[in-house]
């Protein structure tokens, strides 16, 4: 059960935000609201599901050393692939939700074009990279099914982040924070406390 | 913003306008490479390189950029600085390019290189623009530095891998608090950091 161990592994152990610190500013800039949180971590964990197999597939078959041609490594093209990939995809999602659902684009508004440079979508590539699934014999799809798997688990890390980031800072709107620490001081306090709860998740093996 | 002194350039983001305290920006690698010093002074030193040399750049062919390309423009220049960067760090310092790992890469989504492309660069002049990305630098890499050196001293009692709190004080029971090395203390110091930059400047107090 190597793949039900790394989705459940990506979306508490190792979680996005609170382990690897990915995808901080807009984070902290979009968790005032819980109706705008859900809105932009269904977003980034769509956005994730479709750059990290596209970059995982660019990586093994072009990047790799003697992927493509014999004794030719292109590892160090990796950032500009990847961004270009990423920025790329973005667009195309942006092309297809304002057509076929404008509603829901309306309701994104600024914040799809945003997610092309948000650290948490770069960031899943680079760690896919340093991890490389190697293909496992006997493993759904071998490596890309794994990194389809990573994906999901890392988006969805991410979304139950952010939304239980904003349920809490919606009531702490109602709480007698002391001046120096309203709005993103007690945000960064409140965001240490629940990284400390999601710590206790490590050591689960299935 | 055309009147702005160039020393206010390079000092205002160190305190009054300083990228992780008061715009939230580059908040990312500031948390996850402030474990120990020595990967939190490289980190800035590389974020501070990026940052000036994008803004020159993109300062130099603004007013060559069609409008509607010019995010893609901003993440190439800044993937090829980034790209050399890291080819550097992995030929002079390669132990601290793997403990870096994924974050140098991600000098490139950092916010605050694009924050200050869009927000200076993009309509201001090279000199002036070269001043506001060296200026943001030093303001992360000041948090940077703060950070890292609150985590390492008490974290693991060294500085630079050199033992600063002596042996007299573990024979006397003192513990070096291991939590401070994982990532929610990163989290609380830097809460703590604005906490205290706010309670003395109250004009960044928010309402």
């Amino acid at each position: 059960m190597e793949a039900l161990n790394l989705f459940i592994k990506s979306i508490f152990i190792d979680n996005m935000i609170f382990a690897s610190f990915l995808g901080m500013c807009s984070y902290l800039a979009v968790s005032k609201t819980v109706k705008t949180s859900v809105g932009l971590g269904l977003a980034v964990v769509f956005v994730l599901l479709v750059t990290v197999p596209v970059n995982y597939l660019l990586e093994n078959y072009i990047l790799k050393a003697d992927a493509l041609i014999e004794g030719v490594n292109l590892s160090f093209l990796s950032f500009v692939l990847f961004i270009a990939v990423i920025a790329a995809i973005v667009q195309l999602v942006e092309m297809i939700v304002e057509k076929f659902a404008p509603a829901l684009y309306g309701q994104l508004g600024i914040f799809l074009p945003l997610i092309a440079v948000n650290c948490a979508i770069m960031g899943a590539s680079l760690f896919m990279q340093q991890r490389s699934f190697d293909v496992a014999a006997g493993s759904i799809g071998g490596g890309l099914g794994y990194a389809i798997v990573y994906a999901l688990g890392s988006g969805i890390g991410w979304f139950l982040a952010i939304v239980l980031m904003a349920a809490i800072r919606e009531k702490i709107s109602y709480s007698n924070v002391p001046a120096p620490l309203k709005g993103v001081g007690i945000a960064f306090i409140v965001c240490g406390l629940m990284a400390m709860a999601f710590m206790s998740f490590m050591g689960i093996k299935l | 913003m055309a009147q702005t002194k160039n020393s206010e350039l390079l000092l205002n983001p160190l305190n009054l306008n300083n990228p992780i305290t008061v715009q939230v920006l580059g908040i990312c690698s500031a948390l996850a490479v402030t474990v120990k010093l020595e990967p939190a002074i490289v980190m800035a030193i590389s974020v501070t390189v990026v940052t000036a040399l994008a803004n020159l750049i993109i300062s130099l062919i603004r007013n060559t950029i069609p409008s509607r390309i010019r995010i893609i423009v901003q993440l190439m220049v800044v993937s090829f600085l980034v790209i050399l960067v890291d080819q550097v760090l992995k030929a002079f310092m390669y132990e601290l390019d793997m403990a870096l790992s994924v974050y140098i890469g991600l000098i490139i989504t950092n916010c605050i290189v694009m924050g200050r492309l869009e927000a200076f660069a993009l309509g201001n002049k090279p000199f002036p623009a070269l001043l506001d990305g060296i200026g943001n630098g030093l303001g992360y890499g000041v948090i940077l530095v703060i950070v890292a050196f609150v985590r390492e001293l008490f974290g693991t009692g060294q500085l630079f891998g050199f033992q600063i709190i002596p042996e007299g004080c573990y024979n006397m029971g003192y513990e070096n608090c291991g939590f401070m090395l994982n990532p929610p203390m990163a989290l609380i110091l830097i809460g703590v950091v604005i906490w205290i930059q706010r309670a003395k400047m109250k004009e960044l107090q928010e309402k």
